[in-house]
């Protein structure tokens, strides 16, 4: 059986890397005693795969990975999410686990794009709003790049699929603070949060600028429609309490 | 205490690998802080990924929580990016359990497994906003304390930390927090620092330095004595009597970054009795204690369990000697955690023959990722000055099974600098690393070998604490001399440990309390990470040397005579000191000693003066093995010195004065 997972990340644990959870994950399936698929080969590998990275420092509400169990275990998939999420390290929530359709493409080929909350710090909202409209505004916005070790220049400004400000009476939990939601294209060269913050302030140092990053949905398009890879459950009461509110 | 977790995260963002600082293991303890409770702060004076390993801040750490009166966290070096960002904002040394500040716990407890990390632990305490000199200290402080092998000269420190403690820690911990708790309740008033230490003095195997005074014949110490009659003259080393009441970790932490030894460990025994004339741990650690093999085999599977690791590390000085290993390795596979995955193994330290390739064949699974060997000498005979007593045969016997079974790459672990050492020896090194390729290259052509040479460094309370230490001249010249003979050598590799780091070790390693000047000057001049060849640099530590108007020569070079007092005499591993004078001679000599575990004793002083024994965990010896002693183990060698010890029996005979048990294993 194929399964597809989603679960969030939230907390001190996002500054481990993508490697990291990786390595999460196959400690927690073996701590979780879920019997696993192996590749063949001298040295075999437990079948899995994830999704696209999540920079080290960024929080999620929307990570996803595969894997594929033994032959002939069937599980109780609802189950399995609470085994998954008592084996994970503390900030790790299971929200779903499915069945995998046979031939669907895997997470990497297949989501085209991400949605982003990126809390600000040291600007004001109205200095948000006014580089918003003007990266809105603008044909082209160009970014600097390492490639190989070589400089390169890319214009980024496709790569940015919907961008706006929270509006501040709809401010999230006690932050007071600018909160931006940014779809941002995963397809191509792509649009990191950061390269992004550094787009719209080109004076300031993105890092100081990036208070905090999470991605809220990742999006995958069907027959010319978009949508989540694994909807959010429209009651889900294990939802994290700061859920993706404006940011769709 | 408070957490500093909301001034430490906007750092992160700025660091690499800001998961060394988050805690949140699987196995991390939940610490409660109280006023009646005396707080710990185990401190790791190197990077996480160095530290987070350690099994015995783990041991420590586990152990004192479990206690109602203490709690412990736990702490490592920050890596030189975070800690100027700290200092740049005001943020202390802080633990990674609850980010508590270090100024704010009792007692901050370094375990130093090697000498180049001192200057770490200067600066950590620095960090925490304590007064690096226990001289400056107020009440309010914390105790600076250390352990592990290095605590065996601390000297260097002394005029740095509060308490040293000698030896293992499971049952001292118990007995300084009992201290520390009075000193707690009774409000820690003005001038009760030198109360408590005092206190702390009457601790077996605590040494108070300060309580202590030194007196110096020009550049010859004279003495060292206690400045109170109740202080002990000579503080002996803790030793537990059987590691099988000490079933610790029982919750392994489980990182959740990388580090260096990424596995379950489980530690099988304590001591060694080898007798490796050059091997500090070996001597310090005595006698054998051995686990109880079925203790071995619930601690895997309960450590398996609880960490999801594949992958387990049976630790100890030389694992293959573990009595009946074979049959406690045919326990483990496949006790994996259920999956179809089979669990591996892994044995460090590897004995050099034949029967340990075949039971590191046996359980590394298909994996044949390399094999080390640790031959130390290039010839029989310097072999015998340093009592490893491994054959050619036996090695040749070890890398021929090794790569019949398809490993094909070998490392060979060689010291240069021993005493008595010719060139000879030196080139022998190559001789036998070409010789181990044409074995190989009988299996593959792939097959190659790695020469790793390490200079030399005289340790406390081993058989060659007399020695003088080769010049870093002397040990480039031997280097050089290696790479020469490999260039001729196909297949064999040449990897050498920088002779200026060795000196520095030497400085360190018998020191005396005037290099405790030299580290604070070292550390000043900002060299932390001092075993990081990129933060390290010799000219510091010749600018300290010289600053102090201290010599290198006379405290690294410079044989010492029989009747020398050495900076580390008024401590005790337990060795008599002539019984060492004897060994040095024996080395002197060229001749061997037989491991006295099989054999009759030599009267090293440890078992007879602690009354306390070989704990074997079988009655046959472990087959094969002889490594040139003769000793045909095979056959089932001599009837061993005591099987598991009954619980505590030793303990009553335990003379009044001498000190039952304690350590931070390495």
């Amino acid at each position: 059986m194929k399964l597809r997972i989603r679960h969030s990340k939230l907390g001190k644990v996002r500054f481990t890397s993508h490697r990291d959870s990786a390595r999460h994950w196959e400690r927690a399936v073996r701590k979780a005693n879920v019997p696993l698929a192996y590749s063949a080969g001298f040295t075999p590998r437990p079948r899995m795969s994830f999704g696209l990275a999540l920079p080290t420092g960024g929080e999620s509400l929307a990570e996803y990975l595969d894997m594929e169990l033994a032959p002939d275990t069937e599980p109780d998939l609802d189950e399995l999410s609470a085994r998954f999420s008592a084996a994970l390290p503390v900030g790790y929530e299971v929200t779903h686990v499915v069945e995998r359709d046979h031939g669907s493409p895997s997470l990497q080929e297949d989501v085209v794009a991400c949605s982003w909350q990126l809390t600000l710090h040291g600007v004001s909202h109205e200095q948000a709003a006014d580089a918003v409209a003007i990266a809105l505004a603008s044909p082209s916005l160009m970014v600097a790049r390492e490639r190989k070790g070589q400089h390169a220049v890319d214009d980024v400004r496709a790569a940015i699929e919907d961008l706006s400000l929270v509006a501040s009476h709809d401010a999230v939990l006690d932050d007071p603070r600018p909160h931006l939601c940014a779809v941002l294209a995963s397809t191509g060269r792509g649009l990191r949060p950061t390269e992004l913050v550094a787009t719209l302030f080109p004076a300031l140092d993105p890092v100081d600028v990036t208070a905090r990053v999470l991605r809220t949905h990742q999006w995958i398009e069907r027959d010319g429609v978009r949508r989540e890879i694994l909807p959010a459950h429209p009651f889900a009461t294990r939802t994290p309490a700061r859920a993706g509110w404006g940011c769709a | 205490m408070n957490s500093l977790w909301a001034r430490i995260e906007p750092l992160l963002a700025r660091v690499q690998k800001p998961a060394r600082y988050i805690g949140c293991e699987d196995g991390a303890a939940t610490p409660r802080h109280a006023p009646g409770k005396v707080s710990w702060l185990l401190a790791y004076p190197d990077t996480y990924e160095i530290g987070l390993p350690n099994q015995g801040l783990q041991i420590l750490y586990e152990i004192l929580n479990e206690r109602d009166d203490a709690v412990a966290e736990r702490t490592y070096a920050p890596w030189s990016d975070l800690e100027a960002l700290m200092r740049r904002h005001d943020v202390p040394l802080f633990s990674v359990d609850t980010h508590a500040a270090g100024g704010d716990f009792d007692l901050i407890a370094f375990n130093l497994s090697a000498e180049l990390v001192y200057t770490n632990v200067l600066n950590m305490v620095d960090l925490a906003g304590v007064p690096v000199r226990s001289a400056h200290r107020e009440p309010h402080h914390p105790l600076v304390v250390i352990g592990g092998h290095c605590a065996f000269n601390p000297e260097p420190l002394a005029d740095y930390v509060d308490l040293v403690v000698l030896g293992e820690g499971e049952e001292v911990i118990g007995e300084i927090t009992e201290v520390v708790r009075e000193w707690k309740a009774s409000g820690r008033t003005p001038g009760s620092r030198e109360g408590v230490l005092r206190a702390l003095a009457q601790v077996p195997g605590v040494y108070c330095p300060g309580l202590y005074d030194v007196e110096y014949d020009g550049p010859a110490l004279r003495a060292v004595t206690p400045r109170y009659a109740d202080v002990p003259a000579t503080v002996h080393k803790r030793t537990v009597a059987d590691l099988g009441e000490w079933p610790y970790p029982k919750h392994p932490l489980a990182p959740l970054t990388e580090v260096v030894h990424d596995r379950l460990a489980v530690e099988v025994f304590r001591g060694c009795t080898r007798g490796c004339r050059f091997c500090q741990a070996g001597m310090i650690t005595r006698p054998v204690r051995e686990r109880p093999a079925e203790q071995v085999r619930t601690m895997i599977a309960n450590g398996l369990r609880s960490t999801g690791q594949d992958e387990v590390s049976l630790t100890s000085l030389s694992t293959a000697d573990y009595s009946n290993i074979g049959q406690v390795l045919q326990g483990i596979n496949p006790l994996g955690c259920g999956s179809s995955e089979t669990v591996s193994l892994s044995l460090p330290s590897l004995r050099v023959d034949a029967f340990t390739v075949g039971l590191a064949g046996q359980v590394s699974g298909g994996r044949r990722s390399g094999l080390t060997f640790a031959p130390e000498a290039g010839s029989w005979r310097l072999r015998q000055v340093i009592n490893k007593l491994i054959t050619e045969e036996d090695l040749y016997g070890a890398v021929e099974s090794a790569y019949s079974q398809g490993w094909h790459r070998m490392k060979l672990y060689f010291l240069t600098g021993l005493p008595t050492e010719t060139d000879l020896d030196t080139q022998g090194i190559v001789e036998l690393a070409r010789n181990c390729v044409q074995i190989g290259r009988r299996h593959t052509n792939r097959a190659s070998v790695t020469v790793s040479l390490g200079g030399f460094v005289p340790k406390p309370h081993t058989p060659f604490q007399w020695f003088g230490q080769n010049s870093t001249d002397e040990l480039r010249r031997k280097v050089q001399l290696v790479r020469d003979a490999s260039q001729r050598a196909k297949g064999v590799n040449v990897k050498w440990h920088d002779p200026a780091a060795t000196l520095a070790e030497g400085i360190a390693a018998r020191g005396d309390r005037r290099i405790g000047a030299v580290m604070e000057r070292v550390w000043r001049d900002g060299g932390v990470f001092q075993e990081w060849s990129e933060f390290f640099r010799m000219s510091r530590w010749n600018d300290a040397m010289a600053a102090e108007g201290l010599s290198i020569e006379w405290y690294v070079n410079r044989h010492r005579d029989e009747h020398e007092v050495l900076p580390w005499d008024h401590l005790s591993a337990g060795l008599h000191k002539d019984f060492l004078w004897l060994d040095w001679q024996a080395a002197l000599a060229e001749h061997g000693l037989e491991d006295c575990r099989w054999t009759p004793c030599y009267d090293c002083g440890v078992c007879t003066g602690y009354g306390i024994e070989h704990v074997v965990a079988s009655p046959v010896p472990p087959a094969g093995g002889s490594q040139g002693t003769g000793q045909d183990l095979a056959r089932g060698g001599e009837v061993p010195v005591e099987l598991l010890a009954p619980r505590r029996r030793h303990v009553e005979a335990v003379p009044v004065d001498a000190p039952v048990a304690e350590s931070v294993s390495a």
